[in-house]
């Protein structure tokens, strides 16, 4: 059984590397009785999202105040 | 020097005092210098990429495109030029744990690998809403320059620049295990800081 501090890492690895299908399970389990660690990986999901909107210069103007 | 082309003998058209390509230019000179950490290589990383842009500016369609498109460009010349400056950063640096690091990882946790209480995501009231806010992108900025030199160095190449771990790895000579590592590092840093101050008013405790 995985606990929080090695889930993070799988929910932080898991948008570098394909995860192993035990890692998967493991995973997906931890979440499934962990809010905080559920939390972790949404938020993971939303900085990918911030990164991206970043990298593709769509963040609002500066001259829309 | 410039190819005799014809094509390039076409006058530049892009007008530079254009209030919204001075907005361009203010946040592609916030992108570059984010990563750089140098404000000359940030100003030569986006003259390059408007003069790349302007040179090849039949290739976009409308300003959202042009805006797209200019920020893949300067993308690229940031990459190169991390490429060209990766070797003088000793590897030994960008391996040792400690002290520039911040808070440790291992603090937020307790002894059996479990949250501390004080430490514990909490549930974010519609995330998305925030990216169209911009004092939310001044919270995020101030978050990434928080981050540890070197973390935020790997943050970046990953999450900015979209480079794979594998290149990563290479550019800077450390272990895929060590990116990885780096990389957790940076995140969840990134997590905690922008709940403390801006996600932090949500009411809701776990």
């Amino acid at each position: 059984m995985l606990n929080c501090r090695q889930a993070t890492q799988l929910c932080s690895e898991e948008r570098d590397r394909p995860l192993s299908l035990r890692e998967r399970v493991a995973l997906r389990l931890h979440t499934l009785i962990c809010d905080s660690c559920a939390n972790f990986r949404r938020q993971m999901d939303f900085l990918a999202l911030a990164a991206r909107r970043f990298r593709e210069g769509r963040r609002p103007d500066g001259d829309d105040e | 020097m410039t190819s005799d082309s014809p094509a390039d003998a076409k006058p530049p058209s892009l007008d530079w005092n254009d209030p919204a390509i001075l907005a361009l230019r203010r946040d592609m000179l916030k992108f570059a210098h984010l990563q750089l950490r140098d404000e000359g290589a940030a100003e030569d990383a986006v003259q390059e990429a408007l003069i790349a842009a302007m040179r090849h500016r039949d290739g976009f369609a409308g300003r959202s495109a042009l805006k797209t498109w200019v920020f893949a460009i300067l993308r690229n010349k940031i990459i190169d030029h991390l490429r060209k400056h990766a070797r003088e950063i000793p590897a030994s640096d960008l391996a040792r744990r400690g002290d520039d690091e911040g808070p440790d990882i291992e603090q937020l946790f307790e002894q059996d690998g479990h949250w501390t209480t004080q430490d514990k995501p909490h549930t974010w009231a519609d995330p998305e809403s925030a990216l169209s806010q911009k004092q939310f992108w001044a919270v995020f900025d101030a978050c990434v320059n928080h981050l540890p030199a070197n973390t935020a160095r790997v943050f970046m190449m990953r999450e900015f620049l979209d480079l794979g771990t594998e290149e990563i790895c290479q550019e800077l000579a450390i272990t895929s295990a060590n990116c990885w590592v780096m990389l957790h590092r940076a995140r969840t840093a990134l997590r905690r800081c922008l709940e403390n101050n801006w996600f932090g008013g949500a009411p809701k405790p776990c």
